[in-house]
């Protein structure tokens, strides 16, 4: 059967215990685990370390910023409610404004009405006055005057004369 | 031997030193996989950014596997130390249990192209290493006078078992991994010696040849994740105090 093995086939070989193999293995595993350790799992390893701390950070600040959000969210809450007050204030107050300056108008605009009305009665009355003494004048000459007409008309000629001469007379006696 | 007609491309003395011999093989499939692991996660960790895609996505899952398995054993701020150390072994174990599944290589009658895995001695001398690491950062870490102490604890009747512990770890966690590698290799030999002898024999093997090898891969991904964790369990029970 040993005579059919070919050049690629499958076997082993116990081997004896030679201190040459034993030094080539130690001297190649150390040397393998240095420069493995130096050029791949090293770096490896820091790269993992470097992506730990980094995970940890940035878990660490999404927390913060959880925290912060919440804080200002609450805040936030806080004074729109403020905001809310203050505007209903600021309605309401106005309100009351507009409602007193409505009365004050008012108020106002009837006194100024009932001091028109006053002073147009105190005219109206003066008015009146005036035209009354006007009409009592009127009324003496207008009587004066007709009275004098009446009297030109039946006083004669001769009457005339003799209140002309009269009138001379007394002219002359009073000097 | 299973392959009596497979010799392995050795060189002896080399140097002119009597105790220094190298199986090329061995030292071929070494370097082979060292690149390979090399490459693959310097090309999987090039071009680095913060929101992962693709492959980066696929070093991270490597890097929290492993995390989890120093988690299982110790606590975090001790073990951080050694991923490194995990990663660089079960990406090398791996790649060097897959090697040999995937093909194997003859040229002539030596057997050139497997796993390194597959050989005592380079599992061996990974385990003797772990366990000598373990021992190495027990002292550094809780100071001689804690390492020493956990010798004669909890009574000094304790002190042979406990070193001999330290060797019988390290066979287990060579041997568990090379038996593992060696017999899928074996079988897979086998099945590749039966394919050979015709169209019968190749029909034949092809279905459990296929079957074998994806219990392989299985196998080697479960080996390499298992030296990876019993490392760690071993210097959890060195390096941490509460036990």
């Amino acid at each position: 059967m040993h005579s059919y093995l070919g050049y690629l086939t499958i076997g082993a070989t116990v081997g004896g215990l030679r201190v040459g193999d034993m030094l080539v293995q130690l001297f190649f595993f150390l040397l393998l685990l240095y420069f493995v350790k130096k050029f791949a799992w090293g770096p490896l390893m820091n790269k993992m370390q470097e992506r730990e701390e980094y995970v940890a950070g940035e878990i660490e600040s999404a927390e913060k910023s959880r925290l912060e959000a919440e804080k200002a969210s609450i805040e936030a809450a806080a004074q729109l409610n403020n905001v809310k007050l203050e505007a209903q204030k600021l309605i309401e107050d106005a309100k009351s404004a507009g409602m007193k300056q409505e009365q004050d108008i008012v108020e106002s605009a009837r006194k100024e009405a009932d001091q028109i009305i006053q002073a147009a009665q105190a005219d109206i009355q003066n008015e009146k006055e005036k035209a009354i003494q006007a009409l009592q004048d009127k009324v003496a000459s207008l009587s004066v005057l007709i009275a004098s007409k009446v009297i030109e008309k039946e006083i004669s000629a001769q009457d005339q004369e003799k209140l002309i001469n009269d009138y001379i007379k007394e002219v002359g006696e009073e000097r | 031997m299973i392959n009596l007609d497979h010799t392995a491309p050795i060189v002896e003395n080399v140097f002119g030193i009597s105790w220094l011999d190298f199986n090329l093989s061995n030292v071929l499939m070494i370097a082979v996989a060292s690149l390979i692991v090399f490459l693959f996660s310097v090309w999987g960790s090039r071009n680095l950014q913060m929101k992962p895609t693709g492959m980066q996505n696929f070093m991270e899952w490597i890097v929290g596997f492993v995390k989890g398995i120093i988690n299982d054993t110790m606590d975090w701020k001790t073990g951080k130390v050694f991923l490194p150390l995990g990663l660089t072994l079960i990406t090398y174990i791996l790649v060097s249990n897959l090697l040999g599944v995937m093909t194997m290589g003859v040229v002539g009658h030596d057997l050139w192209w497997k796993s390194p895995t597959a050989d005592a001695t380079l599992t061996l001398t990974l385990s003797a290493m772990v366990i000598v690491l373990t021992n190495f950062y027990g002292i550094k870490m809780r100071g001689p006078k804690a390492y020493f102490k956990e010798y004669v604890s909890p009574v000094p009747l304790m002190l042979p078992f406990k070193i001999i512990e330290e060797f019988t770890n390290t066979l287990t966690l060579g041997l568990r991994l090379f038996g593992n590698i060696f017999a899928g290799e074996v079988l897979l030999s086998l099945l590749v010696g039966l394919a050979t002898t015709g169209v019968l024999g190749f029909i034949g093997a092809a279905l459990p040849m296929m079957a074998w090898q994806g219990f392989s891969l299985f196998i080697g991904g479960i080996q390499a994740f298992v030296f990876t964790m019993l490392t760690m369990v071993y210097m959890s029970h060195k390096v941490t105090n509460d036990h």
